[in-house]
Formats: C-alpha cells, sequence, structure tokens
C-alpha cells in the first residue's frame, strides 16, 4: 500500500506529535506514506465564494501533483482533508472552475485523484479486522470519546465519509484497537473553531460542553483528527485530549513516537500508564 | 372539389396582436377549394360561431377550418356549432396559430402572419380529405370500484350507492376507516374523530348496494372506461366471517401479544382480533405473520373457544373478478418515517414519537386511554415540544413541498396537550404557519392566547437523549437567540407521502404519478378528480396531501364524475381512431408494440391486427410504426400528412 502524503503545515509544527506517531504506526503496518514533494498550503479553508478561484488553486496543485505519480492522496488532518476533498469534489463536478484553474496551473486535471482520510485507509485499503490483528498491546479498560468535529463530516453530499449525524467510524477504530468508545452527544458538536483564538472566552463554552459532556459520560480521553479541535479541547486542561494517531502508535507497540508530550497541555500519561505498557 | 370556409380568430389581441389577420384572410381567400374566409375579435363567442354556422349554410361548406387557439381549448364548441349547422363535426378542423404561432413569436409579427398563412393552407389541405365520422358508442357497466376505505373512499362509496349504483369498496387493512380512525380529536372544532367517522364506517359496513372487501387489493386491471374487469386479491381471515358473532372470545384467549400497527406500535394487541373496539366490519382476523398455530402447529385457543366454530386455519388467498364501468383511486398516504431523521435521532430515541403516534396517545382508545403519557416509562410529559415541518419543505434531506395539515395538527395537538396537563409546556418550532381554511387562523390564534402555547419560528437542529430528558436545540430566528429545551416529549410533524406502493398500483391501473408518487391529475385547477385514464378518478391524499374538509369535498366531486359517467346507457368516443386494412396486414404485430395504450393486438386465427378502438387515444404511434400502411388514422391519413407537408414546403 503505497500513498502519496499530504501532511500539511501543522504536522510539522503545532502537531508534530500528529505526524509522527501517523507516520510511524503507517510503517508498521506496512503502509507506505510518501509525502509529496514541494506541497504546499491546503488552503487551510474552502473558499465559500462561488466566483473567486484563487484560493483553489493551491489545493488544485496538491490533487494534480498526487495523480500525476499515480498514488491515491492521505492526509490526516481534518482540516486539509475537508479543504483537498471538496476542491477534487469540485473541480470534478464544475467543468467552468476546472477549465479555469488548469488554464492558470497550466495542468489539466479533472478530479480523478482519491482524497483519502488515514481512517478510511485503515477502514477500507488496510480493514479494522486487520487492524484488530496487528495490535500488539490492545487498550482493553480505556474509554475513549470520539470527537468528530464538523470538518470531517460535513457537507455531507461532498464529503461522503460518514453518516454526518450518527458517525462510526472512529467507534470502529477505537474498538479495533481494544478500547471502548464512549457514546456522548456532544461528538459533533463545533469546538468553537476559530473564534477561539481571537475571542477566547465566548468560544470556551463550547469546547467545555463537549469536554463535561464527555467526562460525565465516563471518558478517560478524547480523540480527534483535527489539530485545531484538539488545541481547543486540551487548552481547557480538563482532561486529555490525542490525536487518533497516537492511540494507534500505543496499540501498536510503536513508543518511540510517544516519549514526549511536551505539546499537550494536559500530560495523558497519567490516564494511559493504566491502560498501556510503555508510555 | 370541396368547398372549404376559413375562420381567423384575433382571439382579442393574442393572435391580432402579432399576426396581420386581414392578410391571412386575404391570402388564403386566393387558395384553391376556399370559398369563405373572415376574421373575427372572438371566434368562440355566440356572434363567432353564428358566423359559421351562417357560411355554413350560405355557401354550403363541407368543410371548415377555424384558425385559433389549441384544439385542447375549443375544438368541441366548434364542432358542435358545425353540427348544428348541419356540417359532419369532423369536417371542422382547428388551425392553432395561438399556442403555436402567435404566442411564441410575437417579437416577429411578419414571419408569424407567413407562418400562420401556411398552417392554415395546410390546414386546408387535411380538411379537403377529411371524411364524415361517428362517434363510437361504448356500452357502461354501471357500477363502480373504489380503493381505499378512508374517509374519502368511504364518502365516494356512499355518495355513489346513495344515488343506486353498486359499488365495490376494497381495503388493504382488515377495517375502515382509514387514517382518520387512529385520529383522537379534529381541526378546528376538536371533535371526536370516532364520533363523526363512526357513523360513516357502520353505514358503509351496512349498506345494500356497497359491497366492502377488506383485507384484499387490487393486483390487475384491464379494460377501459365503462368496461374495466378488475381482479382483486383477498387475503385470508382465517375466520369464517358468516359465522363468527363478533363476541370476541378468540382474541380475549389468544397468548399472543404483538405491538399493534393501529397504535403505531406503541400498545399491544393479539394474533386474532380487531384492530380497535369501534372497528368495522367487527370481526377478528388472525394474523398470518404472528399466528403460533399458522407457524408452528401448536396452539390453536382460538378455535377451541370459539363458540361457533368459525376458526378456519385452512382459509386461503383468493382472486376474485369484478366488471365495473369506473374506478375512484383514494388510497391515502404514509408518514416519512422519523427514522429519516438523524439530526432527530432516526427513531432511537423512544419519547422522540411521530404526529400519528400522538394522536394514539391522546386517543381515550389508544395505548394509555387518552391519557398523554411519554413512550419510554409512562410519566406524564411537562415539557413537550413539537416540531413542524420535519421533511416538509426541505429539498436537501425531504420533500419539497408543503404536506398543508401540519401547522394545524401540531396546534391541535398542543392545545389537546395543554388541556390535559395543565402546568405542562407546549413549544412548538415553524417556519411559517400556514393556516388558510375556514375557522383555522382563529384556531392558532386561540391555542397562543387561550392555551399559551409557545411558538418559536425557527428549525431544530439536533435532538437528542441527556439522561432522562431529551434535548431540543434549536434557533428562535425572531429573537435571535437560540434555544435549548430539556424536554420530555418531542412530537414530530413529518412530511405525508404517498403509500410505498403507490407507484405499483398506478402501474396496475396505468396511471401517472408525479415525481413523488403522488396520483397526477388530469389538470392541476379544471380537472382535478380526474385521472388522465377515461373512467378512472383520484380523491384524498392519494392525489395531494390535504385535510379532512378536502376529501371529504374531493371525495363527492369524484363521485359526481361517476354518476355523470354513469347517467346515459352508452359513452362516446371519438373516431378519429386508426383502423386496419386487413387485405394489406401481415400480422407482424409491431403495431401491438407501438401502442402505449394497450389498444392493439393480433388475432390469432387470422393473423390479421385488430384495433380496440375504446382504448385508441388517436396518437397515431401504431399508423407510423406500420411497415405495410396496413395501419390507418382516420382523418389524417398518410395522403392527408404528405399534402399538408406539400402546403407549407
Amino acid at each position: 500500500m503505497r500513498y502519496s502524503y499530504f501532511p500539511g503545515c501543522t504536522l510539522h509544527t503545532q502537531a508534530k506529535n500528529f505526524g509522527a506517531s501517523a507516520l510511524a504506526s503507517a510503517r508498521e503496518l506496512g503502509i507506505e506514506l510518501v509525502e509529496l514533494p514541494d506541497w504546499q498550503c491546503c488552503g487551510a479553508v474552502y473558499p465559500l465564494a462561488s466566483d473567486n478561484h484563487m484560493a483553489l488553486v493551491s489545493p488544485y496543485r496538491t490533487l494534480s501533483s498526487a495523480h500525476s505519480r499515480g498514488e491515491d492522496l492521505v492526509t490526516m488532518c481534518s482540516g486539509c482533508y475537508n479543504v483537498l476533498k471538496r476542491t477534487n469534489v469540485r473541480v470534478a463536478k464544475d467543468p467552468d472552475v476546472q477549465g479555469k484553474l488548469s488554464a492558470f496551473v497550466e495542468t489539466d486535471y479533472r478530479g480523478d485523484a482519491r482524497v483519502l482520510h488515514l481512517l478510511e485507509v485503515l477502514k477500507t485499503d488496510l480493514g479494522f479486522e486487520a487492524l484488530k490483528e496487528r495490535v500488539t498491546r490492545p487498550l482493553t479498560g480505556l474509554s475513549v470519546a470520539p470527537y468528530y468535529g464538523c470538518l470531517l463530516l460535513r457537507p455531507p453530499e461532498d464529503m461522503q465519509f460518514d453518516d454526518a449525524e450518527s458517525p462510526s467510524i472512529f467507534e470502529d477504530f477505537i474498538r479495533a484497537l481494544g478500547a471502548t468508545p464512549v457514546d456522548y452527544p456532544y461528538r459533533t458538536e463545533c469546538c468553537g473553531a476559530y473564534v477561539s483564538i481571537s475571542e477566547d472566552e465566548r468560544s470556551g463554552e463550547p469546547a467545555r460542553a463537549i469536554l463535561r459532556s464527555a467526562g460525565r459520560y465516563g471518558a478517560h480521553c478524547i480523540v480527534t483528527s483535527c489539530p485545531l479541535c484538539q488545541y481547543n479541547l486540551d487548552v481547557k486542561g480538563q482532561m486529555p485530549v490525542l490525536y487518533f494517531t497516537q492511540l494507534l502508535a500505543l496499540a501498536l507497540g510503536c513508543t518511540e513516537v510517544l516519549q514526549d508530550f511536551s505539546l499537550h497541555h494536559v500530560d495523558p500519561r497519567p490516564v494511559l500508564a493504566g491502560f498501556a505498557n510503555g508510555v | 372539389m370541396r368547398r372549404i370556409g376559413v375562420f381567423v380568430c384575433w382571439c382579442g389581441y393574442n393572435i391580432a396582436g402579432t399576426v396581420d389577420v386581414k392578410a391571412v384572410v386575404e391570402e388564403i381567400s386566393q387558395y384553391p377549394g376556399v370559398v369563405h374566409a373572415e376574421d373575427y375579435k372572438y371566434m368562440c363567442s355566440d356572434p363567432g360561431q353564428a358566423l359559421i354556422k351562417q357560411a355554413i349554410a350560405e355557401k354550403q361548406l363541407d368543410g371548415v377550418v377555424v384558425a385559433a387557439c389549441s384544439p385542447n381549448m375549443h375544438e368541441t364548441t366548434f364542432r358542435l356549432a358545425a353540427q348544428a349547422a348541419g356540417l359532419n363535426p369532423y369536417r371542422l378542423e382547428i388551425c392553432n396559430i395561438r399556442e403555436q404561432d402567435s404566442w411564441v413569436h410575437s417579437q416577429y409579427k411578419q414571419e408569424a402572419t407567413e407562418k400562420a398563412i401556411e398552417l392554415v393552407r395546410s390546414v386546408v389541405e387535411k380538411t379537403r380529405r377529411d371524411e364524415s365520422l361517428k362517434p363510437i358508442a361504448v356500452s357502461v357497466t354501471k357500477k363502480a370500484l373504489v380503493i381505499g376505505a378512508g374517509i374519502s373512499g368511504m364518502q365516494t362509496a356512499l355518495e355513489v350507492a346513495d344515488a343506486g349504483y353498486q359499488v365495490v369498496l376494497v381495503e388493504r387493512l382488515p377495517h375502515i376507516g382509514g387514517r382518520m380512525a387512529q385520529l383522537s380529536e379534529t381541526f378546528p372544532t376538536l371533535d371526536c374523530a370516532s364520533c363523526i367517522l363512526t357513523p360513516k364506517t357502520a353505514e358503509v359496513g351496512r349498506h345494500e348496494r356497497i359491497q366492502l372487501m377488506t383485507h384484499s387489493e387490487v393486483v390487475k386491471v384491464s379494460g377501459y372506461v365503462g368496461n374495466f374487469n378488475v381482479k382483486i386479491k383477498v387475503h385470508p381471515t382465517y375466520v369464517h366471517w358468516d359465522r363468527c358473532t363478533g363476541c370476541m372470545e378468540c382474541m380475549n384467549k389468544c397468548p399472543k401479544k404483538v405491538d399493534s400497527e393501529f397504535d403505531r406500535g406503541m400498545g399491544k394487541t393479539k394474533a386474532i382480533g380487531v384492530a380497535f373496539p369501534q372497528a368495522v366490519p367487527y370481526r377478528p382476523a388472525i394474523s398470518r405473520e404472528h399466528c403460533i398455530y399458522l407457524n408452528s402447529g401448536k396452539c390453536g385457543v382460538c378455535k377451541k373457544v370459539c363458540p361457533v366454530d368459525a376458526i378456519n386455519f385452512e382459509d386461503e388467498e383468493r382472486v376474485i373478478e369484478e366488471q365495473v364501468g369506473a374506478i375512484v383511486v383514494a388510497t391515502g398516504y404514509d408518514l416519512l418515517p422519523k427514522e429519516h431523521f438523524g439530526e432527530y435521532g432516526y427513531g432511537r430515541i423512544p419519547d422522540v414519537i411521530d404526529g400519528l403516534q400522538f394522536e394514539r396517545l391522546n386517543s381515550s382508545s389508544g395505548p394509555t386511554q387518552g391519557e398523554i403519557r411519554r413512550p419510554s416509562d409512562g410519566r406524564v410529559p411537562k415539557e413537550v415540544v413539537f416540531i413542524q415541518c420535519v421533511g416538509s419543505r426541505d429539498q436537501e434531506k425531504g420533500m419539497p413541498y408543503c404536506s398543508k395539515i401540519c401547522c394545524m395538527y401540531s396546534a391541535k395537538h398542543a392545545m389537546l396537550y395543554k388541556h390535559k396537563v395543565h402546568d405542562g409546556q407546549a413549544y412548538l418550532f415553524y417556519m411559517d404557519i400556514r393556516a388558510a381554511g375556514k375557522g383555522y387562523e382563529e384556531f392558532i390564534q386561540r391555542g397562543v392566547e387561550q392555551d399559551g402555547l409557545l411558538y418559536l419560528r425557527g428549525r431544530v437542529s439536533r435532538v437528542f437523549q441527556e439522561g432522562d430528558k431529551v434535548m431540543v436545540w434549536g434557533t428562535d430566528t425572531l429573537s435571535c437567540e437560540n434555544v435549548r429545551i430539556a424536554a420530555d416529549l418531542v412530537v414530530l410533524a413529518t412530511a405525508i407521502v404517498p403509500r410505498h406502493d403507490a407507484r405499483e398500483l398506478a402501474q396496475v391501473l396505468r396511471l401517472g404519478t408525479d415525481a413523488y408518487g403522488f396520483f397526477q391529475e388530469a389538470h392541476p385547477k379544471l380537472r382535478p378528480v380526474e385521472s388522465l385514464t377515461r373512467g378512472i378518478y383520484l380523491t384524498g391524499c392519494a392525489q395531494a396531501p390535504k385535510d379532512i374538509p378536502d376529501s371529504v369535498a374531493q371525495a363527492g366531486s369524484a363521485a359526481s364524475k361517476v354518476l355523470t359517467l354513469f347517467s346515459g346507457e352508452e359513452l362516446q368516443h371519438p373516431p378519429t381512431v386508426v383502423e386496419v386494412d386487413p387485405d394489406i396486414c401481415v400480422g407482424c404485430g409491431i403495431c401491438v408494440e407501438a401502442c402505449p395504450y394497450g389498444a392493439r393486438a393480433v388475432d390469432e386465427h387470422t393473423r390479421v391486427a385488430t384495433v380496440f378502438e375504446v382504448l385508441c387515444q388517436g396518437c397515431g404511434g401504431c399508423a407510423a410504426a406500420c411497415p405495410s400502411g396496413a395501419t390507418k388514422h382516420r382523418n389524417l391519413t398518410k395522403p392527408q400528412l404528405l399534402s399538408m407537408i406539400d402546403a407549407m414546403l
């Protein structure tokens, strides 16, 4: 299994732990993630303007670059995934947009690449059953609250990722690692997104409500695939908030990438130590 | 050489504003065979028709062309006028210079006038070769079939039967009364649904001219207006109804409890019995799916306790045939399943129910004997949220149309709840309040002013279970505040949709349906109860969502259409259909494939194609397809078509 890999900016900076745990786990599972050469920003936010296509140029370059290598494109940051996937859908569906972008970038790409989230690779290309067999240190007894946020799922007609109202891919993933998923009502609510950076007081409440709810339903920790969600939840200091790849690395025994938790506000080690060795 | 008159209508300025009618008259006067031509402002008016009659008489016309609007509008008008003047009506032809000329070319007057002249020339050529024809007489079986015995179907059946004709009333369920039998009270008067419905169900049950067939479905329909042949499948009841006295000992003693469909899964019933105490017919039936004996050969308690030995485990499905002259479709509606809506819990939260479930909760014959108790724990809910437009007016995930009755029944539900739970609070989320009906707006106002209903204008984004509460997150767009309610019960006004198998029935009846599966009426304004198939009529929610008064009114209208059909000894069918020259026909059967109406066949013995003239709609498909030219379209023959084309080129 070989894929073009698009890390996105945060996985090289604020979310190094995300990238490192993902690459180590993938290696362990025989999934070859080859970082795209000269990749640039995904665009950060999918542009909603219907008449300004400049913001699509950057994701268009990424998509056509992966396609020209004949590989599916894998990413794992929810934000990058959302922008790349939606751009791909738009290019495939809207000949006008495709025409402008291909003229500007001077590459005729028509939206044929497959854009995959790492969770999808695990679910469809590897299979959660196969993953379960590869787990060497099952996280038995660990109650994990999956936090989807919005970018993975919405808009559902473009993302086609999972049932937007009642998703299950995280739960299935958590079960494959031997842990127990927590069913709590706030798993698809908004975390406050970028508002948290400028107006902390107002944004605090959505994140706190998610943490309260997860806690009330007995979660030991939260997992997510979005660096922004991770920050918003983690910064409240109430419970460990991990990237799903960190749990994956733990269950696969890739402990070398789990030595440094300095990027976390809440150190997850006291919680994880009770359920897994090597942390 | 024929003597043809041409009459060009101005249609006020509809035609004359674009087409130079005087020029058309002048030009066509010169055309061979045209002995008379004139124009008039409104040819369809009495003076206009008088001009035609007068010219027929004075100029001994034997063919008339009226250049005016579409033949759909006034062909019959003008043909009757011609007939009154002694001309065979099929020698009068319409030339459409309005819809197909002036209206579509209003920017090009010169060209439109030239086109009008060409069109008129072409129809003159057709008229020159028209034959005198006589309408085809069709006999009428004066017996009606009504499919569905809800309020609408019952009303139609009663009106037709009261007028003296036999009615076969077919109902799929074991009882009649339809959706209305499930309702507790009705808006805007809050009178008890049963109290106004049961006199009707009883009357239907005992009417000497209504042949009531419950447990039955229409499976095949052939024939045509006045002469339909219908096959009806009668499902087994496993009970000799002729012996049964309706004591219901069987139901009392039956050990098998099952979820009641009539109570929408909230109450229990037995594997044998009736759905509710006022059911008509009041005769039990065994559920094949649930009966212990029928599935395992053990039990048979009902057979042991029945005092008249009416249980018959050997009962079998039968198919019976009926001849009827008219058919009325009154199959009603379903509700869009709440499992459709993830944002409202996919039907998994026990205290999120739909409108019909609330009706059963509130009904004195329902699972709680009319006490409002929530399904999960039987507690009386103190905070109830009603959500309107669940799946209605929703282009993204539901139906784009308005289901029409939800505003009213949600208000009714909330009021009835408040009348029973005085210290409770009712919230209603709405998009707009549509209360267009007699006494409807006043009803809503009464709810707000007297019963303290709290209306919130906005949508609900999420409903989820939190402890024993049902959390409702929504928005109130008037105060621009988000609203979060910890509710005890949530009632969804889910969209009205056609019966799940309406499209299959439409195929059996050869009827059209709209994009959603509602039966298609012949004209949305002027022929709202007729289907496009002559002799088949529509009523109630089978055609579109509507409330009880509208359903009853439409039912009466459908009945009057049936009675009109039955009023004469025979019907007339247009003679402008196809015929076959048996000497030329080789019996290849291509015409049979080409016919969309089932009007063509090949005679097994003679190997010559035949025409069921009454089924033929004169579309000409078979005539065009016939490789040997044996099929001929009366008054639209090949020589006529060729000469029409020549006249235009």
